[in-house]
């Protein structure tokens, strides 16, 4: 059936995800809280998790700009993103922002500057993936156990 | 008991367990409430570190546990931590993405309960009420010692540690149960004296106000400053001496209940159930310390029959200070042969005393300890004789009758002596009419550096001795040199552990002792050796030169030569019988 296939996907493309190192255990995590009192639990933090980006992102732009760069508050914002990434298991995010701050520490604003735009980068490609992942997984229906299955 | 405990709303524990959650992450907030409620605790989040403030203030009574993150833009988690710790004493757990040592350090240091990596799992919060639980524990641990009631604790920890003493207790269930109601008594009491402290307060300390006496205190120092010190310094119109006083009383309550908190890391403890907070807990110091400090009348303890230790005490002091002559300080000597028979009046005089009120012959025997050293019994009675655990104890714990129902007659014995010590505590600072060790107060501080030498090089040779007997009292004795803040929370703490009722008073009061008499008046009581001989073994390298420090031992061996044997033999079997029970 196409629901079944389509569920199929959804757990293939979940599957992708993990491999490719774009999830973390922590995205299972949320999986497992998900539950009748909240039955979009997963995509509603990820969607907090996103939008709450753009703030992060905003102050480290503007720090940025300033030079030379006050590399403790770019640090202390990293920080704070950092978190940010570590709640819905964004991988690869969270390496970069590791590597972003390790830059702050060398006080190298080029690598920092690079950094964080391949943060940008990975942060857009999880995106763009995740929402191709809810919008499936909401076509597939009301199947966790299909998404949950490890 | 553990209904006695937690703030019991139901008896679904932890069920319930309100949580305020702070975290500037709108993303992790709604993981956390989430998992949070999945534990079935109640919660309440918060975004901002200065509402949460602000919340926690007008519900005071409001919330069990705060779990805050460390970064947050508004206010630093730590400063969180500490307004929580100052005002709510509430147990707070830290959370960050990372767990770089210094941080996480930092967090213990401010008073955090935990210190929690993200991302942070279930199983982990699930746990936390246990948090909540310990917190309540140590506050009434705290009450008790606060209230002079210090026996209370130690006779738990007694009971808690040794199943003998439970045996020699009698009567086991009674005074378990007595001991719930004690506790009962102890939450109730607090929840009282907090909300009359609120009453008498009537300042609101505010973050800014804080910060301004925060930096006052540290300006002056902790060791030197007064409330009238402060006032100058933070220059508030509105704000009066009292108000500072009551607030530096809780600040170093605070501190010393950090120090408290911090104390097991130093590997000093074998249980946590021994924090340091209790007198009877330090008793690695102590036992390191009475090595390093009072010579072979201490440590002959227990090779020799009572009655000779006692006596061996002040010919051995008065060995010590014999050797004066031998060091290059001539000025010294009147002074301390001065000092030798009060060393012998302090014992006769507290011998008497004690053994007036005691019972029977067998508690005579331990109670004449007491007061010619009051650390070795103690040591003693860690040291593997647990029978006379009760009976080493008693005599420094006066109250509290209810918890030995079967020792009836200790109690009545000790009740003469708290009078006469806790009263020369609390008026300390006419030192001159104190009985026991106080006597050796006004030796030591005006005749300080000739002591120094005579004790140090005592504490000198000891110390290889130490060594190799337990790194770890090494270091819990090390920890005790190094840095003058320690000393100050120790000294806290002591008097916290010591003073009972009496501390509080004299936190208020002058404080304004300066470092040396801290240490002097530490040295009254007996845990508080360690204070000493930090400070002599710091002086002891500053003043001697290296010609001296290979004298002393000479000198040393000549007046130890008496008992020398013992001192080593007895330092052994001390150390072994104290592995025994660390193992």
């Amino acid at each position: 059936m196409g629901s079944k296939q389509l569920q199929y996907q959804v757990a293939s493309m979940r599957d992708t995800l993990f491999k490719q190192g774009y999830l973390d255990e922590q995205f299972v995590q949320l999986e497992e809280l998900q539950d009748d009192d909240n039955p979009n639990f997963v995509e509603d933090i990820v969607k907090s998790f996103f939008q709450d980006s753009v703030r992060s992102f905003n102050n480290i732009e503007k720090a940025m700009e300033s030079h030379p760069f006050d590399f403790e508050k770019l640090d202390k914002y990293m920080h704070q993103f950092k978190g940010s990434s570590s709640s819905i298991g964004a991988a690869k995010i969270k390496e970069e922002s590791t590597m972003f701050r390790e830059y702050c520490r060398q006080g190298s604003a080029e690598g920092c500057l690079r950094t964080f735009q391949q943060l940008k980068k990975e942060h857009a490609i999880l995106r763009k993936k995740l929402e191709t992942y809810f919008q499936l997984a909401r076509q597939a229906g009301p199947t966790e156990t299909a998404c949950r299955s490890k | 008991m553990e209904n006695g405990l937690v703030p019991s709303r139901s008896d679904m524990f932890p069920a319930g367990l309100r949580v305020l959650v702070v975290d500037d992450d709108p993303t992790w907030l709604k993981i956390l409430e989430k998992m949070l409620k999945k534990c079935s605790y109640e919660v309440t989040t918060c975004c901002l570190a200065t509402d949460a403030l602000d919340m926690l203030r007008k519900r005071k009574e409001g919330f069990d546990i705060v779990i805050s993150d460390v970064n947050m833009p508004d206010m630093d988690g730590f400063k969180l931590l500490e307004h929580v710790g100052l005002e709510m004493n509430l147990p707070v757990i830290m959370m960050s993405v990372d767990g770089e040592i210094n941080r996480v350090m930092k967090g213990v240091l401010h008073g955090a309960c935990d210190y929690l990596l993200k991302p942070i799992r279930m199983k982990e919060l699930q746990n936390i009420w246990q948090h909540v639980v310990r917190k309540k524990i140590h506050e009434v641990k705290d009450l008790e010692t606060h209230e002079g009631s210090e026996s209370i604790q130690k006779m738990r920890n007694g009971l808690d540690a040794f199943d003998d003493s439970h045996l020699l207790a009698g009567g086991d269930l009674a005074s378990a149960r007595r001991r719930k109601d004690l506790e009962y008594h102890g939450l109730d009491d607090q929840d009282f004296s907090d909300s009359s402290a609120a009453k008498k307060a009537r300042v609101v300390w505010s973050i800014d106000l804080h910060q301004k006496f925060v930096s006052a205190v540290n300006h002056i120092g902790l060791d030197k400053v007064g409330p009238k010190k402060i006032l100058d310094l933070m220059n508030v119109p509105w704000l009066t001496r009292e108000n500072v006083a009551s607030h530096l009383q809780k600040y170093r309550l605070y501190l010393s209940r950090l120090q408290k908190q911090n104390e097991p890391s130093f590997g000093a403890t074998t249980q946590p159930d021994f924090s340091s907070m209790d007198p009877s807990s330090s008793f690695n110091i102590q036992s390191s310390t009475v090595m390093h400090q009072n010579n072979s009348a201490s440590c002959s303890f227990g090779y020799f029959g009572k009655n000779m230790l006692v006596q061996d005490v002040s010919p051995e002091v008065q060995e010590v200070s014999s050797k004066v002559p031998f060091l290059p300080v001539t000025k010294s000597r009147k002074a301390l042969t001065v000092d030798v028979p009060y060393m012998q009046k302090m014992d006769n005089g507290s011998r008497i005393e004690l053994a007036n009120s005691s019972g029977s012959g067998k508690k005579i025997k331990y109670t004449l300890f007491e007061p010619s050293q009051p650390t070795t019994p103690q040591q003693h009675s860690w040291g593997g004789a647990s029978p006379m655990i009760q009976f080493t104890k008693q005599p420094k714990e006066e109250q509290s009758p209810p918890r030995y129902p079967s020792c009836q007659k200790q109690h009545i014995q000790a009740d003469p002596i708290k009078p006469a010590s806790s009263v020369n505590f609390g008026t300390s600072t006419s030192e001159a009419d104190k009985v026991g060790p106080s006597e050796m107060k006004p030796w030591r501080t005006v005749y300080g550096n000739s002591h120094v030498r005579t004790v140090s090089p005592t504490s000198h040779t000891v110390k290889a001795q130490t060594n190799a007997v337990s790194a770890e009292i090494f270091d819990c004795m090390s920890t005790s040199i190094i840095s003058p803040s320690t000393k100050c929370h120790s000294f806290d703490q002591f008097l916290n552990s010591n003073l009972g009722t009496q501390q509080l008073n004299f936190v208020s009061g002058p404080i304004l002792v300066s470092p040396h008499e801290d240490v002097q008046l530490c040295s009254l009581q007996d845990h508080a050796y360690v204070e000493n001989v930090g400070l002599n073994n710091l002086e002891f390298s500053d003043y001697l030169g290296p010609e001296l420090i290979t004298d002393i031992p000479s000198h040393l061996n000549d007046g130890l030569r008496f008992n020398s044997d013992y001192l080593f033999d007895s330092i052994e079997y001390s150390t072994i019988a104290e592995g025994l029970f660390i193992t």
